[in-house]
């Protein structure tokens, strides 16, 4: 049945992962998603499923693998000194790959960082992260409805494409209260497990291995090969985003996650001066909606792009290999922690960038 | 004709990239006749990074490959979702004394409810001979060319003693195979460390003293020689931890 909650985002999350079906869930406190453990230390075993407070965060990762390999909904959480710890597990499960989900509430960094919101955290979730060759499915919600909503489901694409699932939320939206509607329950009992999970069932030549070793050089190029074939149908299938007021615009200013809230208020104060703004926001961040961005980089209209974002620059990169030289691609950003305001975007815009 | 020796089966018919005279090859064996003497239906394995890193195409159950050092955490991972399903971790010395420790000790003091196999040759093999966590005073190594030595490398760590101290574990034992009676020994202690799984009774760890001829530069026999006369008296062999007997 679905309900209505007011409810900080990390606990949203963390029920929408049990609505949509995760059983087992390990983590290690980091600010700022301590409430997703917390949430899920007792929320898990009131639906019969696994919590483990783990001893690191690279134990989290590794028990998720386990948990995952054996074919359970797991996930965990983090913040960005604690992705990196658990890179070495994603790439782990990417090339093994396994299904899970992986939240991230990103702090400022480098380093130790700081623990108010960034978005510094991009490249090591869309570029891959861990070593070798691989990507995620990466969303980059900009509500706790929208959280709700990706996380409900974000087992099921998961499962779907056999691989890791990151949400990619900028520190705020891990603490921003907001009314929600929860969905129902998803109910996995009478599914069976996955064909490819080593759940101890098989024996001699029906056993299952979950692995991502692959010494022959000819048998790894395969499954990297395999692995970007997935990527390809995840581009054409699976991106997301969402357009405001873009239709005539002469500034395109993009930005992702509770940035593109600021962003579309920036465009709003813009459009009341005269100025032609629209926002192109990405939902999901990998795969990256490069087509929508080269498709309006043709319009003859658009004069030029703006990404806005809590960093010193990283998805711009991806919006310049998108736009590709055709329009000009500016950059205005804040980071350390800080956040700009809609009239600091309309300040940058109005004085014609730099 | 009688058939009085039989591979296990769970062990599958792949031939082992061991070494001659390396003890890997008898720690598979006695794991294998262990979960044979089992009567359950679940089995999951995980293997480690380093020599054994293939053990998930000798193991004739499902397997997962852990990444170096995490196999005590995947294997947490999996026994605490399928709780029914007979979990083991398989790990060298390296795996879980130097990188893993964190892994290792974690999963011992939770009193996790997996059987571990850990196989001390006291030096990495895979790569090549480098010194390990149990490398001896003394000992060469390919990083420690005039053998180790305490000022500049510490002291090896004693990990079946160490373990023992938690309140976690059920039981630890630390065995060798140098020779027919204490490769028996071995498998009493590995049957038990299975069989206290089905029970319930948490987490069993059995330390498997092992040769490695071909980075310790010796031939088997004088391998053997060198388990029986220098590693078991630098690693004395015996039960550290055992609460079924204090249940008992």
């Amino acid at each position: 049945m679905e309900e209505k909650k007011l409810l900080k985002g990390n606990e949203a999350i963390a029920e929408a992962a049990i609505r949509g079906g995760c059983r087992a869930f390990f983590g290690y406190p980091i600010t700022p998603q301590n409430e997703i453990p917390e949430y899920m230390s007792f929320r898990m075993p009131e639906v019969g499923g696994v919590f483990i407070q783990s001893e690191s965060e690279v134990s989290a990762i590794n028990m998720v693998y386990g948990a995952a390999g054996s074919g359970a909904r797991a996930m965990t959480s983090s913040s960005s000194p604690g992705i990196s710890l658990k890179q070495e597990g994603i790439s782990y499960i990417a090339g093994a790959e396994v299904p899970c989900v992986i939240v991230n509430m990103v702090r400022s960094g480098p380093g130790l960082g700081g623990i108010q919101p960034a978005q510094c955290d991009y490249f090591q979730s869309v570029k891959g992260g861990g070593h070798g060759d691989y990507k995620m499915l990466v969303y980059g919600p900009n509500s706790v409805q929208e959280c709700v909503d990706i996380m409900y489901n974000a087992f099921d694409k998961a499962f779907e494409y056999r691989m890791p699932v990151m949400i990619l939320g900028d520190g705020m939206l891990g603490q921003i209260m907001e009314a929600v509607t929860l969905p129902p329950m998803k109910d996995f009992s009478n599914v069976p497990n996955p064909d490819w999970a080593a759940d101890g069932t098989r024996y001699g030549n029906d056993r299952r291995v979950i692995n991502s070793l692959y010494i022959q050089p000819d048998e790894l190029e395969a499954l990297n090969h395999k692995l970007f074939a997935k990527y390809d149908v995840l581009q054409e299938k699976e991106c997301m985003y969402e357009e405001y007021l873009c239709e005539d615009a002469e500034i395109v200013i993009t930005a992702y996650g509770t940035v593109a809230r600021i962003a579309k208020s920036a465009v709003d104060m813009l459009r009341e001066s005269g100025v032609k703004a629209g926002l192109l926001r990405p939902i999901t961040v990998f795969p990256f909606p490069s087509d929508r961005f080269a498709r309006l980089a043709s319009r003859s209209e658009v004069k030029k792009f703006v990404s806005v974002e809590l960093s010193m620059g990283q998805m711009v990169e991806d919006v310049r290999l998108a736009v590709n030289g055709k329009k000009p691609v500016e950059f205005f950003g804040r980071c350390g922690g800080n956040v700009m305001t809609g009239e600091d975007i309309v300040e940058y815009i109005i004085k014609g960038g730099k | 004709m009688a058939k009085i020796f039989e591979k296990p089966k769970m062990l599958t018919d792949k031939p082992t990239h061991y070494c001659p005279g390396c003890t890997h090859g008898q720690a598979h064996i006695l794991t294998a006749r262990a979960i044979d003497k089992l009567n359950v239906k679940k089995i999951i394995g995980v293997a480690p990074v380093g020599c054994a890193v293939f053990a998930y195409e000798y193991f004739n159950c499902d397997m997962q490959e852990a990444a170096h050092g995490r196999a005590p955490a995947v294997a947490t991972g999996i026994k605490r979702v399928i709780p029914d399903a007979i979990v083991f971790a398989y790990q060298g010395d390296g795996d879980l004394a130097s990188i893993g420790m964190a892994e290792i000790v974690h999963a011992a003091a939770r009193g996790e409810n997996i059987t571990v196999i850990f196989v001390n040759n006291a030096i990495y093999g895979m790569t090549g001979g480098q010194m390990a966590p149990t490398t001896m005073i003394g000992q060469k190594a390919t990083t420690c060319q005039s053998g180790r030595s305490v000022a500049l490398n510490g002291y090896p760590i004693h990990v079946s003693e160490m373990l023992s101290q938690l309140q976690g574990p059920c039981y630890i034992e630390r065995v060798s195979c140098h020779d027919v009676k204490h490769i028996r020994q071995a498998q009493k202690a590995v049957d038990k460390a299975f069989q206290n799984q089905v029970e319930g009774r948490g987490f069993s760890m059995i330390e498997i003293l092992a040769t490695c001829p071909t980075n310790w530069g010796m031939n088997p026999i004088e391998s053997n020689k060198y388990v029986e006369e220098v590693m078991c008296s630098v690693y004395p062999l015996g039960v550290y931890k055992d609460t079924t007997k204090e249940e008992a």
